[in-house]
């Protein structure tokens, strides 16, 4: 089959094919493209049971606060660097706060910077890529020069360089809390959209001299027109896709900011934060720190089986 | 030849500009003002302030600065720290050698773990040997470089107590017993940073190598009655690499964040910990210029890919 690309490797072989390449059971009447794109997705195991314990972890951290009621500031000195037990499942800090509780925020905030600074680096990367795949010419130059140049600065130095510098004055208008969110998930989703720019450019590029975006536009259909009712539409695929996996790289860079202290504040506990808190007693309370940093690689995992999945079932020249 | 690369070197300076550019704006935009603290000085007169604000320019307009501040960046004139008083650029002179050591050590583990493995899943691909492989790659990249860091820690240093971790750069030592306490301090942040990288290069030699292997020549060369090996090892591998050289050169900013990461973790006394450290203790001018040096690392690392791509692959034109 000329064009086609095999699934990737962690997803199940497909049905036996017959030589047109069609699959050999007859196919059911009609499907819409997300039932199909559905079935797809559920062949790829991996991704899908991903979906399921990635959906238990968001439901848990969402719901478990409303059982689990427990301070995440409560001091208890009396239980300090205790092991898991049933008072405390997952065992306390070098305070005697509870770990679980302290986990379930920290997973809130996690997952919540995770999203906002995939949306906002999907923002930015949709609109500098469809400005410049259908303005073409200088325009497309300068765009795609400052996406290099975005796609060549050293992301981690230049995310504390900025939060070094801007944590006091957000902090002092927003808030502790609200003002070092905007500004981590500001900066993150600034420095994440270059990928998604030049994807969504190339779809552009090849998009736009399609027949059914000529037929659009020989029928007088404006350009603004072309662009969300026949371009965009079809260009969503590998843009879902580049956002799943950015939600993993914004939670591990999340992560890493706070683990190096410069992240959210001591008393917002996120998943790095915790961990970065633990490492001076790695050797007296091993739990405090492999708990976060379970979390934090069950998170990323099963975004990245998710986003993996999600690429070959919405890539329609994939084998499946 | 020479023409490509001088064309390369032309268009890696507009680059460097641009991210100077970005740098100093970042650093204009920042609120906050040196002089801050001689403002609420009271033994300060207005006065003098104003004359000491004029003569070091800072009411200049900001192209200006801006222009002064690029030349005395790339004269080397990079300031002092707030913090130690030393010059920034022997600091930095002084930190970048055992970072570049441990970079460049750990993308070598990452190769060799990569390259085998990448090429084996490619060969026979959907095989146990690819799905496992395939899945280990997931797992390496979805554990955060600390992490592993704390559990290497945790069972080589705490529970068998095989290896130290805390980087010492004064190993009392000498001779053959001197390499040894360096290889036995320095092989896990090696080792977390090329695992890492070694798990996200393996699905691109994997692609790669796919790309190429379903090509007709390949199956020229298969059907001359080569021996497989033969065809995979001359024909395949050899074309199937040169878009993975300039991967290893795009992925260069994050292995540098993976770097600042490991040598926090195993106190390496590098250049990623000079920058936490100065962020931790406001010293402006050492953050600046380290960001500005990892940066313009970055670039010349992309150049080095852009012409040795160049040299490797000759579709490419060098007009």
């Amino acid at each position: 089959m000329a064009g086609s690309i095999p699934a990737s490797a962690t997803a199940e072989p497909g049905p036996p094919r017959g030589p047109t390449g069609k699959a050999d059971a007859p196919l059911p009447r009609s499907v819409s493209p997300w039932a199909e794109a559905w079935r797809r997705f559920r062949r790829h195991r991996l991704a899908y049971w991903s979906l399921w314990l990635l959906g238990l972890v968001v439901l848990v951290v969402l719901l478990g606060p409303l059982v689990w009621k427990l301070g995440i500031n409560d001091i208890d000195f009396r239980a300090r660097l205790a092991g898991p037990s049933t008072a405390h499942p997952f065992g306390t800090d070098d305070l005697g706060r509870d770990l679980l509780a302290r986990m379930l925020y920290g997973g809130r905030v996690s997952l919540a910077v995770g999203l906002a600074a995939m949306l906002i680096g999907l923002v930015i990367g949709v609109v500098v890529g469809a400005i410049a795949g259908i303005a073409r010419g200088w325009i497309d130059a300068a765009l795609m020069w400052v996406t290099d140049l975005f796609l060549s600065l050293p992301t981690l130095p230049v995310l504390l360089l900025l939060i070094f510098f801007f944590r006091d004055p957000l902090k002092a208008v927003f808030g502790p809390e609200v003002g070092i969110f905007l500004l981590i998930v500001l900066v993150i989703g600034g420095l994440s959209w270059m990928p998604a720019a030049r994807l969504v450019r190339a779809q552009f590029f090849s998009l736009r001299e399609k027949e059914f975006v000529e037929a659009a536009r020989a029928l007088g259909a404006s350009t603004s027109r072309q662009v969300v009712r026949h371009i965009l539409p079809n260009a969503l695929g590998p843009v879902i896709v580049a956002g799943t996996i950015n939600i993993a790289a914004a939670i591990l860079t999340e992560s890493t900011l706070s683990f190096l202290g410069l992240g959210f504040p001591p008393d917002i506990p996120t998943w790095g934060r915790i961990l970065y808190d633990s490492k001076d007693y790695l050797d007296i309370a091993m739990h405090w720190s492999l708990f976060p940093g379970f979390a934090i690689f069950l998170a990323v995992l099963t975004i990245s089986f998710i986003g993996d999945g999600l690429r070959d079932a919405l890539d329609p020249r994939r084998v499946l | 030849m020479g023409h490509y690369i001088v064309r390369r070197l032309l268009i890696a300076v507009p680059s460097l500009l641009g991210i100077s550019v970005v740098l100093f704006t970042v650093l204009a935009l920042a609120p906050g003002d040196p002089f801050e603290e001689l403002a609420t000085n009271p033994n300060v007169p207005p006065e003098v302030r104003q004359m000491l604000r004029a003569q070091l320019g800072l009411d200049d307009p900001v192209w200006q600065r801006y222009w002064h501040w690029l030349t005395s960046m790339l004269q080397g004139e990079w300031g002092y720290s707030f913090v130690s008083r030393l010059d920034v650029d022997s600091l930095i002179l002084q930190r970048l050698p055992v970072t570049i050591a441990v970079i460049g050590l750990s993308q070598v583990v990452a190769l060799l773990i990569a390259l085998p493995v990448g090429i084996l899943a490619a060969v026979k691909p959907y095989s146990w040997f690819d799905r496992i492989a395939s899945t280990f790659a997931f797992i390496g990249f979805s554990l955060p470089t600390f992490f592993t860091g704390l559990l290497f820690i945790l069972l080589f240093s705490i529970h068998l107590g095989w290896l130290p971790f805390v980087f010492r750069s004064d190993v009392q030592a000498t001779g053959w017993q001197w390499w040894v306490e360096q290889f036995k301090q320095s092989i896990m942040p090696i080792m977390v940073l090329g695992l890492f990288q070694g798990a996200s290069w393996m699905r691109y030699v994997r692609s790669s190598v796919l790309d190429v292997i379903r090509l007709d020549y390949v199956t020229t060369a298969r059907s001359k009655g080569l021996a497989e090996r033969v065809v995979v090892v001359k024909h395949v591998v050899r074309n199937a690499l040169i878009p993975v050289v300039t991967l290893v050169a795009l992925q260069l900013p994050a292995v540098f964040g993976g770097a600042i990461v490991t040598e926090q973790i195993f106190r390496i006394p590098g250049i990623g910990s000079l920058l936490i450290d100065s962020i931790l203790r406001n010293d402006t001018p050492v953050i600046m210029a380290v960001t500005f040096v990892l940066s313009a690392l970055v670039i010349l690392f992309n150049l080095l890919a852009d012409v040795l791509y160049g040299w490797l692959d000759p579709r490419i034109s060098y007009r």
